[in-house]
């Protein structure tokens, strides 16, 4: 029984690999670019690390840059496909629950892009090790970093565990047993919130830092972390409606654009209540909102940036706000385009960066990514697409039954299921 | 779709030919990864084994720790022909060290800075220095009117100087942002790095208020001729590429009962430097006698790096 177990995990292994791999000409031109744009990125950090972090453009002065930005927003990204689990089972959304593995895929994908972006950061990624508890040091509870790694690792695990328990006892003809994984959907509630907070308890812990050093940023993160992943997860659905046999029905993703047009709001008034409180209040508060809204010594680096964020997020917003946002359109991918760009640099080069500029003594020295940092993060992206990819196919075929093998393949092995 | 034709009729030869031409893929692609990486195995095949498995400092052996300091000693003879010796400096015991500095005699010549970066074996392309001097505009304490780029005579007519490094703070938020504990507080108050166990986040350069740390962006180049041969392990040897630094109140002369070199360098004798628990040091008199107040306070992270004006 223990070797038939084996085996027909093997199978399944076996079967994911050839159906993540096995598509028409489109696909295999979408994964072979996402290959060649790793590859590119995986080249550049590998320079970086033998010449140096001098190869990006942070100095002293601004020591974090594009990765911790970009890692923001994916942490963000994992935490915003809750909003599909809370309506699956809390609200018991039938039509969600068919669909609510979309978004367990999306976390995963997406929390190995925050965890390269961290790890391309490191001027020593040789002493990895050195983070690992008990073998490393590992200064827990009094490191917010250290906190991260905890909720960050979890998360990632809970996800695989309920992805790879779903399609695996499907793949075996089997009814999931709830008790093998309702538990830790539930607990992956709870976790996306954390993730999210604690990654902006990294920043709004210091006190050195008064633009970061704000108890509106944890919310803030999670309120625009709700416009962002539901807006990627319509754009997958569209993507999985179009391009292959799974159903998708139309009631989930318009809860979807329900649930962002109430997180788009409370984002942009957050946004003005922590913009009203710098500007009304001055003050030495106000020295990194100035420089990023209006520029500073003559230094307008992030100005273009943080106004294409806004004229984004509005736009974006109202676009949801209009009823065809809600049909089968142009215009909901139009908007969801809009705000996922539109946070991404809210929460990159319109937080991050701002947190060092001017710097804790009030020097302005600017920063804008080098051809190295752009290419590592968009390496980063193709790898995290890839393995989106290659795990939505193992869940199409998996949900649409197409992971039989082909008959004469079938050897003298156990049968499937029993 | 394509599923579904091979499940239609046993054309054994299409399922065989995209098996090879997957597997071919697989091999060119594999092959591409070798090649794209192969950066990262030029930079390790130049790195130290015993030194990727080495143990933080604080756990190290007295043996263990001496054979480092062999190694590095050795190391560093090779590398510039000169007598060079990388010792460990214990703290000692009943000391607690602080510094203070005259805000009314400083001229802003930076030679403190000058000093520290020759002291230090620093990055020479860089210029890299722990020191920061700012030129500030009297009447006020204000850094956003300040200007650490200056280049003109000094002293400029309405200005004053006011120079900025580690405040070895007894609080210190660089300490408690480190992930793997690379950075301490020693018994004497100085905050150290362990440059062999830094892994080089950056969230202590994020944490500090003081824009106190410096990262090595690229491997510090000291000419051989220019290297200060007096190291110690957790101060001025030359630092690892992808590290942390911090000045260390130059632990490895202050250690042996010697003064900064910043402090020594400074032609007016504005800076003050000792141990506050000897009642009879110059740094005590200053602390008791002068209304001398710290950058920050209301961060609450205790400096230990005090300033003052004479008059």
């Amino acid at each position: 029984m223990h070797y038939a177990g084996v085996t027909t995990y093997y199978r399944f292994l076996r079967r994911s690999l050839h159906v993540a791999t096995d598509g028409g000409w489109l696909f295999y031109a979408w994964m072979l670019v996402l290959t060649a744009v790793a590859l590119v990125g995986a080249n550049a950090w590998a320079v970086q690390v033998r010449d140096g972090m001098v190869r990006t453009n942070m100095t002293d002065h601004v020591s974090w840059g594009l990765y911790i930005a970009n890692f923001t927003f994916c942490v963000g990204l994992a935490a915003g496909g809750v909003m599909m689990v809370i309506p699956a089972y809390l609200y018991h959304d039938h039509d969600m629950h068919e669909v609510v593995i979309v978004g367990e895929v999306l976390a995963i994908a997406a929390i190995v892009m925050s965890t390269l972006s961290v790890v391309v950061d490191l001027g020593r990624p040789d002493r990895f090790w050195h983070l690992i508890p008990v073998i490393g040091k590992f200064n827990w509870p009094v490191s917010m970093l250290t906190w991260d790694i905890i909720v960050l690792n979890g998360y990632l695990f809970i996800n695989l565990h309920v992805v790879g328990y779903l399609l695996y006892t499907r793949f075996r003809g089997r009814t999931p047993d709830p008790r093998w994984y309702v538990p830790f959907v539930l607990l992956s509630i709870v976790w996306a919130i954390s993730i999210h907070t604690v990654t902006a308890f990294l920043y709004c812990g210091l006190g050195g830092r008064p633009f970061w050093n704000t108890a509106l940023l944890a919310p803030r993160f999670l309120a625009s972390a709700f416009v962002s992943g539901p807006a990627f997860i319509l754009l997958v659905l569209r993507v999985v409606r179009v391009g292959t046999d799974l159903p998708v029905n139309p009631g989930p993703s318009r809860l979807l654009v329900q649930i962002i047009r109430v997180a788009a709001v409370v984002n942009l008034l957050m946004l003005a209540s922590e913009l009203f409180t710098l500007f009304y209040a001055g003050g030495s508060h106000l020295a990194s909102a100035r420089y990023l809204f209006f520029g500073d010594h003559g230094k307008h680096g992030l100005v273009p940036w943080i106004w294409s964020a806004i004229a984004l997020n509005l736009i974006g917003t109202g676009l949801f706000f209009t009823p065809a946002a809600l049909e089968r359109g142009w215009v909901r991918p139009v908007a969801c385009a809009c705000v996922i760009v539109g946070i991404w640099i809210e929460k990159g080069m319109g937080l991050i960066i701002p947190g060092f500029i001017p710097s804790t003594l009030h020097e302005v020295v600017e920063y804008a990514p080098s051809l190295t940092e752009w290419k590592v993060t968009a390496g980063i992206w193709a790898f995290g697409l890839l393995l989106l990819t290659a795990m939505l196919k193992v869940t199409v075929a998996v949900f649409t039954n197409q992971m039989a093998e082909p008959v004469e393949a079938a050897g003298p092995g156990p049968t499937t299921g029993s | 779709m394509s599923e579904s034709k091979k499940v239609s009729l046993p054309v054994l030869g299409e399922v065989d030919r995209r098996t090879a031409v997957k597997a071919g893929a697989a091999t060119l692609g594999l092959a591409a990864w070798a090649a794209a990486i192969k950066p990262w195995f030029e930079w390790t095949a130049e790195l130290n084994t015993d030194e990727f498995l080495q143990k933080h400092y604080r756990e190290l052996s007295p043996e263990q720790l001496q054979a480092i300091l062999n190694r590095l000693t050795d190391d560093a003879r090779k590398e510039t022909g000169k007598a060079v010796t990388v010792k460990d400096h214990k703290p000692l015991p009943g000391v607690s060290f602080a510094y203070a500095l005259n805000l009314s005699i400083c001229i802003g010549c930076r030679k403190c800075a000058e000093a520290c970066h020759v002291e230090n074996n620093h990055d020479r392309p860089s210029h890299q220095s722990y020191i920061r001097v700012f030129e500030m505009q009297k009447g006020g304490i204000d850094f956003e009117k300040g200007d650490a780029t200056y280049s003109h005579p000094v002293p400029a007519k309405d200005k004053y100087y006011m120079p900025v490094q580690c405040q070895q703070c007894e609080n210190p938020p660089c300490v408690t942002a480190c992930p793997i504990e690379a950075t301490w507080q020693e018994s004497d108050g100085i905050v150290v790095v362990d440059y062999y166990w830094c892994i080089g986040c950056r969230y202590c350069e994020a944490a500090c208020p003081y824009h106190a740390r410096r990262f090595n962006w690229e491997k510090p180049q000291v000419p051989a001729a220019e290297v200060n041969p007096n190291q110690s392990y957790l101060s001025n040897r030359v630092r690892p590429q992808g590290v942390m630094e911090k000045c260390t109140f130059c632990l490895h002369r202050t250690r042996e009962g010697r003064l900064p070199a910043c402090l020594e360098a400074c032609p007016t004798g504005a800076r003050v430097f000792g141990n506050v628990l000897d009642p009879d040091s110059e740094i005590r008199w200053v602390l008791e006698n002068k209304r001398v107040f710290v950058l920050k306070e209301e961060l609450g992270t205790k400096p230990r790096f005090y300033y003052f004006f004479d008059k």
